[in-house]
């Protein structure tokens, strides 16, 4: 029992000390707090595959009341501006190559005819698909706006209307705004990047300026030194993580759903495996810039395969395969899960598991490469 | 004269110092040639914003024949994986355990408002993933629409619907996401390998007190960075090729502009991401910071704000004036236009200048802050 408390002691001196380290010089405790919570304010911003501004340009070779009324839709849908109104075909090329207009709508001569006529009339919408997916999501707006009209035009002339309507909803999402979907997903993203290196460097700076060595000659066992090397980080990514979720509530104001606790025990689990992916990495390492640079090889695949940007599932099935070691793919799965859905633990299971096992599997490791390297 | 020659010899000594360091030293070769290569093809593979085989449930509530002709739609089609089930209940759950993304509900008399014409389908899509969520919409009005087509051309009517949008999309017929994605994904290795290089160098060479050492000999500053510079550019222009051949080869990205326009921006682009990484490791002397700080200000960013996978149209006047002080940007708009659209010079003339423009201000930059350093 007095072991254990002296254990405890030694413990909570060495996070102190490591906390200190961290923490006393100004320029490095703004650079663990300021960046993570600017960094959510502009993503946030800039991170959104919506669009509310879609630049377009006209030729429309047939001048009629049918075709006014069509490219009224486009222009008071408050997301289209009419950036020309083109006189030949072949105009239409120099403004979308020279990206002046997203779009091209091109209405024919007999338009109005052939509606009047019964036949039905086609529209040209010609698309800079130099970004497909934004050119996609513009298309599906002049597809909703091209329907709208249809059913207008359709009911005033007597046309029958389509056989069935799609009544669309989007669940926890209503207005299917991809903010809703992006700065959760951040939460854990923005303090990986930290996390990890502050752990990976804590030991190798050590090392490589000797005092490990002093360190080791103290009456630390090396689980302890580990665990004073952990607690820090997982602290230091806490705050980092309420940071980005204060953001999300206070500046952007997405409704969370979910409850705290269910949050906080899933952070804590996804920051254990990346302290674990740390320390692993800096028992590795033999000098500082080895640990930058193994945890900057694993920040970015990390980062960028998660699912923060572009779904799992669109990935080849090997490479979906590979993304299971990857901690921050169960962590953005159980931040949006939680913050959009309010989903609970239990639903969350198979995200916490897999962490679990990241976090023994990478702590074990550590410890056992630390006790090793001691002899 | 004399001064001329002698200078030319010390650039040169200067060179092939550091070349035979770059040689000897397995780091820098690692990260010029064989971490471009590893993230070209673990990014190319592994993001995409293509949607297929989206797992979806069919609720149908009273089988009918028109019922199951509908379904049979989105079972043929490559987009749906459709799960059958006769309650809304066992699909709400499916929902809710991610095990589909939409939901779509036939409802009872579906047959009898069929024949009436006003049939409704309910569409419930989950929506988290906002993007994905509006192409699965997409794609079920388009599965309906073509049964609506089917049904009418059964019942002999000429057409079905006033007004049919003819979509085409430019520089990407096929509507493949890494047409844009891998172009894009050229732009954050080159941004990343320039940026590391040089800031790793020049912090080292601080942090050793080797660069008083340089300093102490007649060499100018000036002339140290361009000593110090020329291997690593080089060094990064092998790993371009690299990126560029598995652009073409490996992930099919047509080239259709000149080899020579795309060579020429990215040797700019090169020069203005070695800058950058010898502008902070200069001002900072302190590898970790330094490398920490070229992650937090070209790697996340170029990420984020370039237009590479976001498009910029959409995002706030202030948003959008940062990025204009962003060199990724306008590396970004060149490579989509070079690889996609051609040599469209009102795009590349614009972009190219303001890439020349940083690289002048980058290099006078880093060498007032090299001659600041020496007092």
């Amino acid at each position: 029992m007095i072991r254990l408390l002296d254990s405890l002691l030694r413990i909570v001196a060495l996070t102190r000390k490591e906390l200190l380290a961290v923490l006393k010089d100004k320029r490095s405790r703004m650079s663990l707090l300021i960046p993570p919570v600017v960094q959510a304010m502009i993503f946030g911003y800039a991170a959104t595959y919506d669009l509310n501004h879609v630049t377009y340009a006209v030729l429309d070779q047939d001048h009629s009341a049918a075709s006014r009324q069509l490219l009224a839709g486009l222009d008071g849908s408050g997301v289209f501006e009419r950036v020309a109104d083109l006189q030949r075909p072949a105009d239409i090329a120099s403004y979308i190559d020279a990206r002046r207009a997203l779009l091209v709508l091109q209405v024919n001569q007999n338009f109005e005819r052939q509606l009047l006529a019964g036949t039905g009339a086609n529209v040209q919408l010609i698309a800079d698909g130099r970004n497909s997916n934004t050119a996609g999501t513009a298309i599906g707006y002049v597809t909703s706006i091209v329907e709208q009209f249809n059913s207008d035009w359709g009911g005033e002339h007597g046309w029958t209307a389509a056989p069935i309507k799609v009544v669309d909803r989007a669940w926890y999402n209503p207005n299917l705004e991809t903010r809703w979907f992006m700065i959760p997903g951040m939460i854990g993203t923005l303090t990986l990047i930290q996390t990890m290196m502050l752990t990976a460097m804590s030991v190798a700076r050590e090392r490589e300026q000797g005092t490990f060595d002093q360190l080791l000659v103290t009456p630390f066992r090396p689980f302890e030194i580990m665990a004073g090397k952990a607690l820090p980080s997982i602290l230091v990514g806490t705050i980092q993580a309420s940071g980005v979720l204060l953001v999300a509530q206070l500046w952007f104001r997405i409704p969370f759903a979910g409850s705290y606790l269910t949050l906080y025990a899933g952070l804590m689990m996804f920051l254990l495996a990346a302290v674990g992916i740390g320390l692993l990495v800096s028992a590795v390492a033999a000098t500082m810039q080895q640990a930058m640079l193994y945890s900057m090889l694993l920040i970015m695949p990390f980062s960028l395969l998660s699912g923060l940007t572009t779904p799992l599932s669109s990935m080849p099935r090997w490479l979906q395969y590979l993304t299971a070691i990857n901690p921050l793919r169960y962590a953005i799965d159980i931040t949006r899960r939680v913050y959009l859905e309010g989903a609970g633990l239990f639903l969350l299971l198979s995200d916490l598991w897999p962490l679990a096992v990241l976090a023994a599997l990478t702590l074990w490791g550590a410890s056992w490469m630390f006790s090793h390297r001691m002899q | 004269m004399i001064a001329w020659h002698s200078k030319l010899r010390r650039i040169r000594a200067l060179v092939w110092k550091e070349t035979h360091q770059v040689v000897r030293d397995p780091s820098s070769v690692a990260i010029g040639v064989v971490l471009p290569l590893i993230l070209i093809l673990l990014f190319g593979y592994g993001l995409s914003l293509d949607v297929s085989n989206v797992p979806i449930a069919v609720v149908i509530e009273e089988p009918s024949p028109e019922a199951m002709e509908l379904v049979a739609g989105f079972q043929l089609s490559p987009y749906f994986h459709p799960r059958l089930m006769r309650t809304m209940r066992q699909a709400q759950q499916l929902l809710l355990e991610h095990s589909v993304d939409g939901i779509v509900r036939i409802g009872p008399d579906f047959s009898r408002h069929v024949s009436a014409g006003d049939a409704e389908l309910q569409l419930i899509v989950h929506g988290g993933d906002a993007n994905r969520a509006r192409i699965i919409q997409g794609y079920v009005r388009g599965a309906v629409g073509a049964w609506s087509a089917r049904q009418a051309v059964q019942g002999g009517a000429a057409a079905t619907v006033p007004v049919s949008l003819q979509t085409r999309l430019w520089f990407n017929e096929a509507d493949n996401s890494s047409y844009f994605l891998v172009p894009g994904l050229v732009v954050l290795v080159m941004t990343l390998i320039g940026g590391l290089l040089t800031t790793m160098v020049m912090a080292r060479e601080w942090e050793r007190g080797t660069m008083e050492a340089l300093l102490v000999t007649p060499v100018r500053s000036g002339e140290i960075l361009l000593g110090k510079t020329l291997p690593y550019f080089l060094l990064a222009l092998v790993g371009f090729a690299l990126c560029v051949l598995s652009a073409t080869y490996l992930f099919h990205v047509p080239l259709r502009g000149a080899l020579w326009v795309l060579l020429g921006a990215s040797m700019l682009y090169v020069l203005v991401a070695l800058g950058i990484g010898l502008l902070i490791s200069s001002w900072v002397k302190n590898q970790l910071v330094a490398s920490q700080l070229t992650m937090l200000v070209t790697f996340m960013p170029a990420f984020m704000l370039s237009g590479f996978l976001f498009d910029l149209r959409s995002t706030p006047l202030v948003v959008q004036l940062i990025t204009y002080a962003l060199p990724a940007r306008y590396y970004v708009a060149l490579l989509q236009t070079v690889f996609l659209a051609g040599n469209v010079w009102s795009v590349i003339v614009p972009n190219t200048l303001a890439l020349a423009a940083m690289a002048g201000a980058l290099a006078l930059g880093s060498r007032a802050a090299m001659r600041k350093s020496l007092e």
